[in-house]
This record gives C-alpha cells, sequence and structure tokens, in this order.
C-alpha cells in the first residue's frame, strides 16, 4: 500500500463504511444460510415423495408425481382456466370484505362510543359471535339458494365478527387521559372523533381487517367447495370428485400461494401504518 | 320485594333486540306475510326440536359429534403443544421445520379436506385427522410463542440450579408459557368444533352426526330441523367456549393478580 492511498483507507475505515458493508454482506449470508437449512426440509419431502413415486410405493391415483402437479398447474395457467377461478374468488373475497367489513367497522363503533348502543346490541352480538360461520350456511342456501349472494353472505359474516370485536377493543382501550386531554381543549365530538379516537385505535382497527380477510379466505374455500360451480375451492371439489389429485394438489399450492401472499401484505401494510403512526407522534412531541 | 328489586336493577336492554326479532317473525309467520315453507313458524322449529330430541338418532349425531370433535382436539392439541415447546426451545429445529411451518400455516384450513378424503374415505377418521389439523396450528403457534417469551433470566436460574433438560421443561417452561398454551387450547377448542360441522357438512356419509343432520335436512328441504340444528352448533359452541373460559381462569387462578 503506498502513502497516497494509506489516508483514503483511513478514512473508509474511520468513517465506519467498511464496517457497514462487513456487516450488511454478513448479515446477508446468514439470511441465505437460514433459507437454505429452511428448504431442507421441503426438498427432502419433495425428494421422498419422487422416491415413492418412481418406486411405486403408493397407487399414482393417491400420489401423482410431483412434475405432473407442476404439469398440471402450467396446462391451468395457460389454458386460462386458473385466472378464471381465481379472479371469481377474489372478487368474491373482495366485496364480502367490503360489505363486512363495512358492517363490523358500524357496529364496533356504535357499541364503543354509545352506552345505549352498547346496552342494546352487544350482548346479542355475542351470542351471534359464538356460532361458527360453517353453521349459518345451510340456512343461508335455503334463503338465498347457492348463487353469488350466498357466497357474499357467507363470507360477510365471517369477516363482521373479528372486525366488530376489534374495533369495540381497540376503542375501548384508548388510554381516558387522552379523551380527557382532548375534553380540556374543548374539541367537538367530531374532533375528538377525528384527531384522537382514530388515530389511537388505528392499529387495533387494522388488526381487525387483518384478521378479517384471513376468516373470509378461510369462509370462502369452504363455501366454495360445498355450493359452488367457480372458484378455486370449486375447482378443488370437482378435481376430488373425479380423483384427479394433481389438481387437487395444485389447488393446495394456489390456497397456499395466495394465503402467504394476503398475510405478507397485509403485515407490510401494517408496519408502514405503524411506522407512519410514530412519525405522526413524533412530530407531535 | 326483594326479587323485583333485583329485576328493576339489572340491565334488560339487552332483551330489546331478540325479542323484537322473535315477535316480527311469529308476526309475520302467522300472518302468512311471508312464505312459511322458506320461513317457518317458530312453533314449527318447537315441535321439530321435540320430535329430533324425543326420536332417537339426533341425540346419537350430537353425541357421534362430540366425539369426534373431542378426539381430534385432544390428538391435535398434544401434538401442537409437543411441536410449540420443540421449536421453541432448539434453535435448529425452528430453522428447519419453522419456514415450512410458516408457510403451511396459510394454507386455508378446509383445502386439506379434499386431499385427506382422498387418502382416508369419508368416515371418522378422515374427520378427526381434519378436526386434529385444525386443533393443532393455533396450539403449535400460541405454545412456541409462549416458550419463547420465557424470560432468559428464569432460565439462567434453571442453570444454576443444575435442572436437567426434562426439569426444565417440566418445572419452568410450560409453566411459564401456560397462560399462551391455554389461549392457544382456548382457540384450537373454538376452531375444533367448526371443523367439525364443516368436515361434517362436506364429507356426507351414512354416519350420523349434527352436521349431517343438518346437512340432511337442507336436501329434504326440512327448514325446521336446519334451524334446530343450527341453534344446537350455536349453543355446544357457546358451552364449550364457556366452559374453557372458566377452566383457564381456574388453571390461571395461581398466577394470582398480575397482569
Amino acid at each position: 500500500m503506498n502513502d497516497a492511498t494509506r489516508p483514503v483507507v483511513h478514512g473508509l475505515v474511520n468513517s465506519g463504511i467498511l464496517q457497514r458493508l462487513f456487516l450488511t454482506l454478513g448479515g446477508f449470508s446468514i439470511r441465505v444460510s437460514h433459507a437454505a437449512v429452511g428448504l431442507i426440509l421441503p426438498l427432502g419431502v419433495l425428494g421422498l415423495w419422487q422416491f415413492a413415486v418412481i418406486h411405486e410405493w403408493i397407487a399414482v391415483q393417491l400420489l401423482p408425481p410431483p412434475e405432473l402437479v407442476w404439469q398440471s398447474l402450467q396446462d391451468l395457467w395457460e389454458s386460462g382456466d386458473l385466472t378464471h377461478h381465481l379472479s371469481v374468488s377474489l372478487s368474491r373475497i373482495g366485496w364480502s370484505v367490503l360489505i363486512g367489513s363495512s358492517i363490523g367497522w358500524l357496529l364496533g363503533f356504535s357499541v364503543a362510543l354509545s352506552k345505549t348502543a352498547r346496552a342494546y346490541l352487544y350482548p346479542s352480538f355475542e351470542v351471534f359471535s359464538q356460532f361458527p360461520v360453517v353453521g349459518w350456511i345451510p340456512l343461508l342456501i335455503i334463503f338465498l339458494g347457492i348463487d353469488e349472494g350466498l357466497k357474499i353472505a357467507a363470507i360477510s359474516i365471517a369477516v363482521v365478527v373479528p372486525v366488530t370485536v376489534a374495533t369495540y377493543k381497540g376503542i375501548s382501550n384508548i388510554p381516558r387521559n387522552l379523551l380527557e386531554v382532548a375534553q380540556v381543549y374543548r374539541f367537538t365530538r367530531s374532533q375528538v372523533l377525528l384527531r384522537v379516537v382514530l388515530p389511537a385505535a388505528l392499529p387495533s382497527l387494522f388488526s381487525g381487517f387483518r384478521q378479517g380477510i384471513m376468516q373470509a379466505w378461510l369462509a370462502l374455500v369452504f363455501v366454495e367447495l360445498l355450493a359452488s360451480s367457480e372458484g378455486v375451492g370449486y375447482l378443488m371439489g370437482y378435481a376430488r370428485l373425479l380423483m384427479q389429485l394433481d389438481l387437487v394438489f395444485v389447488g393446495v399450492i394456489v390456497i397456499g400461494v395466495i394465503g402467504v401472499t394476503l398475510d405478507l401484505s397485509l403485515s407490510f401494510l401494517e408496519s408502514r401504518l405503524q411506522s407512519w403512526l410514530h412519525t405522526v407522534h413524533g412530530e407531535a412531541k | 320485594m326483594n326479587l323485583i328489586h333485583l329485576i328493576r336493577n339489572r340491565d334488560w336492554r339487552w332483551a330489546v333486540l331478540p325479542l323484537t326479532l322473535l315477535t316480527v317473525w311469529y308476526v309475520v309467520t302467522t300472518l302468512g306475510w311471508v312464505n312459511t315453507k322458506l320461513i317457518v313458524p317458530p312453533e314449527k322449529v318447537y315441535q321439530a326440536a321435540v320430535k329430533a330430541i324425543s326420536r332417537d338418532g339426533f341425540m346419537e349425531g350430537v353425541e357421534a359429534s362430540l366425539m369426534r370433535d373431542m378426539s381430534g382436539f385432544v390428538i391435535g392439541s398434544f401434538a401442537g403443544i409437543v411441536f410449540g415447546v420443540l421449536l421453541g426451545l432448539s434453535r435448529w429445529t425452528e430453522r428447519i421445520v419453522g419456514p415450512t411451518f410458516n408457510t403451511l400455516k396459510h394454507i386455508s384450513l378446509f383445502a386439506w379436506l379434499p386431499l385427506i378424503s382422498t387418502w382416508l374415505g369419508t368416515g371418522d377418521s378422515a374427520k378427526i385427522v381434519f378436526i386434529s389439523l385444525t386443533t393443532f396450528y393455533p396450539v403449535a403457534i400460541n405454545t412456541f410463542d409462549g416458550v419463547r417469551s420465557v424470560p432468559r433470566t428464569q432460565l439462567e436460574v434453571a442453570r444454576v440450579y443444575a435442572f436437567t433438560r426434562w426439569q426444565s421443561i417440566t418445572r419452568l417452561i410450560v409453566p411459564a408459557a401456560s397462560p399462551q398454551i391455554l389461549t392457544g387450547l382456548h382457540l384450537g377448542l373454538i376452531y375444533a368444533w367448526m371443523a367439525t360441522i364443516g368436515a361434517e357438512f362436506l364429507l356426507v356419509t351414512a354416519d350420523t352426526g349434527l352436521g349431517d343432520a343438518v346437512i340432511k335436512g337442507r336436501a329434504a328441504f326440512n327448514v325446521e330441523l336446519i334451524v334446530f340444528g343450527m341453534l344446537i352448533i350455536g349453543l355446544v359452541g357457546a358451552l364449550l367456549n364457556f366452559i374453557a373460559t372458566r377452566i383457564e381462569s381456574h388453571l390461571l387462578a395461581w398466577r394470582g393478580d398480575r397482569t
């Protein structure tokens, strides 16, 4: 190393850039190795599956070869069937989440903000929430038939319960002193609602929404398996009737992928919301 | 005098909504404003209830459903606790199994049912496996969280006292994680009942069961039986929930009033 570069290197070392670089590299390689370790089990299962198929341990009808599952997934995707069923299922989820969470927020806000509403409505709601969603479906079929209305109604019921509970709990857990400060500043009712209650309850509102979406996803697959002519659940039920297990596996994979995507995007949104709330609070201080 | 006082002082406003609904139901059906084949009058539901209880078959169905529910719950929660403790204690198990578990838990539970029923048929074994799986997830997740949140200092104390691994699990880790484990079990109980009814709806067999009775009532357009069955489903769910809450607070009483 000559004299000319020495100060530069010193500068680099002192400024901590190199340390940071090493740390990130180290963190990255740790993460890569963790991911690799996490892959051992699924790869092992896949290998065992392939091995079992090659040695014909289990009948092909009961355990289709992995490449057949992959092939069916590609075929379904290319023919556009998969996108069709998926879009049907996802639009059901969308409408139900919209309807269910609107009702849930309305109900949650009213029972949390008004003692009268709580006294009249909440006990009935608590009884209602004890009924498993699947129990409603036969009755709904009688009233609504097996058309789109049934699916939207059933999935919406699944969304209403967690959203209402989280909204109610979130608002009633707002610290009293926050509300007292608002009172001291003579906030109007709408100011209290917009400036105090809503921001303070936002995290629990969101977590209720998240649970609602997960419940909707659960209810969707059930109702599509039970009574439907379209959608991912229908695809699986139909494939099972025809003993086409490769398609059933495709369904499981697709449902898993959607579930993971939903959860990841929701938790990303949740963390963004948290950090946004932090900065807002920070500025307020 | 005392009784009147008691009735007066209680808040009866909760009764307004159910009573209104009941009255509306009664009035519209007796006046014939609605199709009484679709919206059956309350007295018909009552008759169906009396008939179902007195005739043999229905109560056996409820019993069979509860047996499935409980077997699945016991298997699933046992597996869930063992799995959760293992995952929480050993870093390596967590690294190897954790990612797969966290991916699989996102598969909507009912999606497993077509696979399970192809492999195991539509009988009791398929249903119990499905109910166990449903119970397993919440129990395992909560047990893992509980074991993970045992304070390091307590673990160190156990090491200082030279606890064997088994001793530190049974004397320290499981008791310390018990609130979360119980939360998981409670959730598992609620899920197991939903799974029992769901599996009986989807896997129609000649077996008896509460769900089977209801779904057969739908096929025969026996609305009063469906309404009665739904009430029983809700009642059993509420009862299980009530018992679980009681057991939970009883078991956690040793912790005293700390929150």
